[in-house]
């Protein structure tokens, strides 16, 4: 059984239905890529599976355990399991350091000191030593992405969900955070990646999800499913069972 | 006009001499008025974060009300809390009716509304994204209100000045419930209407000038504060 498993999961509002039967499964230590083009569903997914939203259908299990529809108790503290980073982040009214604390603190992992030392190791992970006394909210959207992503690292979670985590980073930060991801392959975290780069997917995960109006029309190796990738004219990138190209 | 204008040369002269009377009204009304906005602001701003942040049936119809009530009439709370406190009503035996703690409790009721729909207010222009992000943090419902209220501080703290600024310039409550007993619950307002009541113009004016002041210096750190 995967750490994550995800049966026949459903979302709607209204009469529109965003997410359709839904089967997925991840492993610890596995970087499941998930693509799709805009509006397809990705986010919601991701949104699923952290339990901001209940599904309209299906069930989220983790480790056996369904976690979807129960009490709001048993839900913090399946989401006390995971961490997201979200497509465009947003900073509380604080520093940095208090920012990149927050999820230890509202976790109550550790002693003040143990968490800011935490969160300075992070910061350094994401390139922003020195940054902990910055008012968070002046920073660069590349710089509160990173600390979105300091935010979500610091709380060794057994499952990471990002959601675009590189789009507003300029290449050579988002070389960095694909490294400190791919660091992350192997070890006990499950770690699902949201995105529009076909190049970092595949330089990514291990397997990818393709994500098209709500459906997976494809899963599998990322050399299986990306390989039989091919250019569409001057468009972008063609997968399986998408018409559109993005 | 020059009743007026001695009345003004007077209530400069109170207020400069620190006349011992004055500034009795002036600290107990500022004390009455101060622990029934903090005891007010305890209660109704969480209140305000659970309403705001929690679904339920007949929210909207309860935030109008609350919106309603922001202008209850002093003397109607005045009346109220009477009832409660007199000696035949539910809590006379506590023997809170004309007492500073009577005054504070009526004083509480009276800006709860106000303290419970700015706070909402406030709440709703935090960005939906925070709580969010609170949320995915791992922070539980009570962590989350509290995570919000400190996004939107700087407006609660202006709903917290406005409600002590009500509290202080209301008249009916502490007439009704206090009494205006001298040297035990008489306040600016109680004692500016005794004063005028009774001809002494100057004096009624130099506690008027000090409320004035007050909300003035109120207003100031509202004005501060609604800039951040």
């Amino acid at each position: 059984m995967a750490f994550l498993e995800i049966r026949d999961l459903g979302k709607s509002y209204g009469q529109a239905q965003i997410l359709k039967d839904i089967n997925l499964g991840v492993e610890k230590g596995e970087i499941l890529g998930l693509i799709g083009p805009t509006g397809s569903g990705k986010s919601t997914l991701l949104r699923l599976i952290d339990l901001l939203e209940e599904p309209s259908r299906g069930t989220i299990i983790l480790e056996g355990r369904a976690v979807s529809g129960r009490p709001e108790k048993e839900r913090i503290a399946a989401r006390r399991r995971m961490a997201m980073v979200f497509q465009k982040p947003v900073m509380f009214k604080s520093n940095v350091l208090e920012n990149v604390t927050f999820g230890l603190m509202v976790r109550g992992e550790g002693q003040a000191e143990q968490r800011k030392e935490k969160a300075r190791a992070a910061l350094q992970a994401v390139g922003l030593s020195g940054y902990e006394s910055r008012d968070a909210n002046t920073l660069s959207g590349g710089e509160m992405q990173r600390i979105a992503l300091a935010r979500a690292i610091v709380l060794e979670p057994e499952l990471l969900l990002l959601d675009e985590p590189t789009a507003n980073l300029d290449p050579r930060s988002a070389s960095a955070i694909d490294s400190l991801l791919q660091s992350l392959a192997g070890g006990r975290t499950a770690v699902i990646l949201a995105t529009h780069n076909m190049m970092q997917c595949r330089k990514l995960a291990d397997r990818v999800a393709v994500l098209v109006e709500g459906r997976i029309t494809a899963l599998g190796r990322s050399e299986d499913i990306l390989g039989q990738e091919k250019r569409s004219g001057t468009s972008g990138w063609k997968v399986p069972g998408s018409d559109l190209p993005w | 006009m020059e009743e007026i204008w001695n009345g003004i040369l007077r209530a400069i002269e109170l207020i400069v001499t620190l006349n011992p009377e004055v500034m009795e009204i002036t600290a107990r009304s500022l004390i009455i008025s101060f622990t029934a906005a903090t005891l007010a602001a305890a209660i109704d701003i969480p209140l305000g974060g659970l309403i705001e942040l929690r679904v339920f049936r007949g929210k909207r119809a309860l935030v109008d009300l609350i919106q309603t009530l922001y202008g209850l009439p002093t003397v109607t709370v005045g009346l109220l809390v009477f009832l409660l406190l007199s000696r035949s009503g539910p809590f006379g035996s506590l023997e809170l009716l004309y007492t500073p703690t009577g005054m504070v409790i009526g004083q509480m009721i009276l800006i709860s509304p106000i303290l419970i729909g700015l706070t909402i207010s406030a709440l709703r222009g935090v960005s939906p994204h925070i709580r969010d992000t609170a949320i995915s943090l791992g922070a539980n419902e009570g962590q989350v209100i509290r995570t919000i209220i400190k996004e939107a501080r700087f407006a609660v703290v202006a709903a917290v000045l406005i409600g002590f600024g009500r509290a202080l310039s209301e008249v009916g409550v502490a007439m009704m419930i206090g009494g205006n007993i001298r040297d035990y619950t008489r306040v600016l307002t109680t004692s500016i209407a005794l004063q005028t009541s009774m001809g002494n113009l100057e004096t009624s004016m130099a506690l008027g000038i000090i409320l004035i002041g007050i909300s003035m210096i109120l207003n100031l750190s509202l004005s501060r504060f609604q800039g951040r």
